[in-house]
């Protein structure tokens, strides 16, 4: 509707992540859990001064070519979520495996970057390690667990041919997606943070792992963010639509926020309204101002209402 | 059923107010918004609605959703009119019914009411001496080059 992922057959811009002859990398943020012992929904979480999930999703979306959230039947709707584009698991299948086979029946010749949203030490590097190991003549590639050697299977690359053992593993009743890899041919490299994948599971262990990253960042780690330009599309409305002279455009953009792209627009358009006047919109939902815009976002700057 | 939604056309009050009857319900209660011939001391001739329409229709539903909580009316539906509209036209309709009245006259006023606030709709006016505006919209006068 809003939102039209490239196809697998496309040819596609970002070609540095493209193998020759590996399935496309997509991406799948695993959001669908039930939090139990945490209480409260892991996805909302704050880590890094945004949900979770808006950090996981953005992470995971600078290394594939279209970026999904798996959520349950019943989530679909849910604030946190329905922002995002969506993989929804089958009502009958459970777990993150059940994520994970809908991914891959949904776009079947896709590779897919599963990323949980409850990784909170998870960073680029280790993904993009990932990526740059993987082995598309396997059924995954995986980072070896260091704790227990084990395949770590919610910070991996599923390849296209993992799909008939895993709706197999689900069918007979098996939800594990750690034992369906133990059995299975895939590769496996180390990580280099022992700590990297470590998951959040209790109120104590997300305090503690706030504190842990808030030292990580005074310690001035954070790389330098390069900027290159996405693809956005703006619809106008009323005033806006009259003084732009046209009801939408596409355009390349570097701005990496709404606030950044008014800017801008106002600039080439001459748009009386104040920021303050305005309320903004990615994709058909009520955003912040500063929210990170993501390749293929609609923006829609909202001058002051007047129904009824 | 939908709670919020749009008509390019007339609004047709009887048909909406018959999706809210209910055997349990004592009342009910709506309200019309009606296009007036002035504003702010301006004659106005005829206005023209735009929304946009995909969020609208979700920020509309939510707060119908909302009213019907809160108040614990039975049933509750906002119609709004798009496109250009003559002066005695319906530009709005709101119905809710429930047990008691005092609930529905109570959701009925709470839905118009953030809808005016809250739902991306505009209303563009057009004056008797050949000028238009943007209502509610400050510094969109400059917008007239």
């Amino acid at each position: 509707m809003w939102y039209a992922p490239p196809q697998p057959n496309e040819t596609s811009q970002s070609t540095e992540l493209i193998m020759t002859n590996a399935a496309p990398l997509f991406g799948l943020v695993l959001a669908g859990g039930a939090s139990t012992r945490m209480r409260r929904d892991k996805a909302a979480l704050e880590y890094h001064g945004r949900t979770q999930l808006e950090w996981t999703y953005e992470l995971v979306s600078t290394l594939c070519l279209a970026t999904f959230v798996s959520v349950r039947p019943e989530q679909r709707n849910d604030p946190v979520r329905a922002r995002f584009p969506q993989i929804i698991d089958k009502e009958d299948e459970f777990g993150p495996l059940a994520g994970i086979a809908a991914a891959l029946r949904a776009h079947p010749k896709a590779a897919w970057l599963v990323v949980a949203c409850d990784l909170p030490f998870v960073t680029e590097a280790t993904l993009r390690r990932l990526v740059e190991a993987r082995d598309p003549e396997r059924i995954a590639t995986v980072y070896r667990s260091s704790r227990d050697g084990s395949p770590e299977p919610l910070c991996a690359i599923w390849e296209p041919a993992a799909r008939a053992a895993v709706s197999q593993h689900l069918a007979v009743g098996k939800l594990c997606p750690r034992k369906l890899l133990i059995q299975s041919d895939c590769k496996l490299i180390d990580l280099v943070d022992p700590h990297a994948l470590e998951n959040i599971n209790t109120p104590e262990e997300w305090q503690a792992a706030n504190a842990r990253l808030a030292n990580k960042r005074t310690e001035g780690d954070s790389s330098e963010e390069q900027r290159t330009s996405i693809s956005l599309r703006v619809q106008y409305f009323a005033v806006l639509r009259e003084q732009a002279g046209r009801s939408e455009e596409l355009l390349d953009s570097f701005a990496r926020s709404p606030s950044e792209l008014y800017e801008q627009l106002r600039a080439k358009h001459g748009f009386s309204l104040e920021p303050s006047q305005l309320k903004v919109a990615v994709n058909d939902e009520f955003s912040d101002w500063n929210v990170r815009l993501q390749h293929g976002d609609t923006v829609v700057f909202i001058p002051p209402v007047a129904g009824g | 059923m939908s709670l919020f939604w749009f008509s390019h056309t007339a609004l047709e009050p009887e048909s909406y107010r018959s999706r809210l009857t209910d055997p349990a319900a004592g009342g009910y209660a709506s309200f019309e918004g009606w296009v007036r011939n002035h504003n702010e001391g301006q004659p106005v001739t005829r206005l023209e609605y735009e929304a946009f329409e995909s969020l609208a229709v979700k920020e509309g539903e939510r707060i119908v959703r909302e009213a019907i909580a809160r108040f614990g009316v039975l049933h509750a539906a906002c119609v709004h009119r798009l496109g250009s509209l003559q002066i005695g036209e319906l530009a709005v309709w709101v119905g809710v019914s429930s047990h008691h009245r005092a609930e529905a006259f109570a959701a009925c006023r709470y839905i118009i009411d953030e809808v005016k606030h809250r739902v991306p709709i505009w209303k563009k006016e057009y004056y008797l001496n050949g000028d238009s505006g943007w209502v509610n919209c400050e510094r969109c006068a400059s917008a007239h080059r």
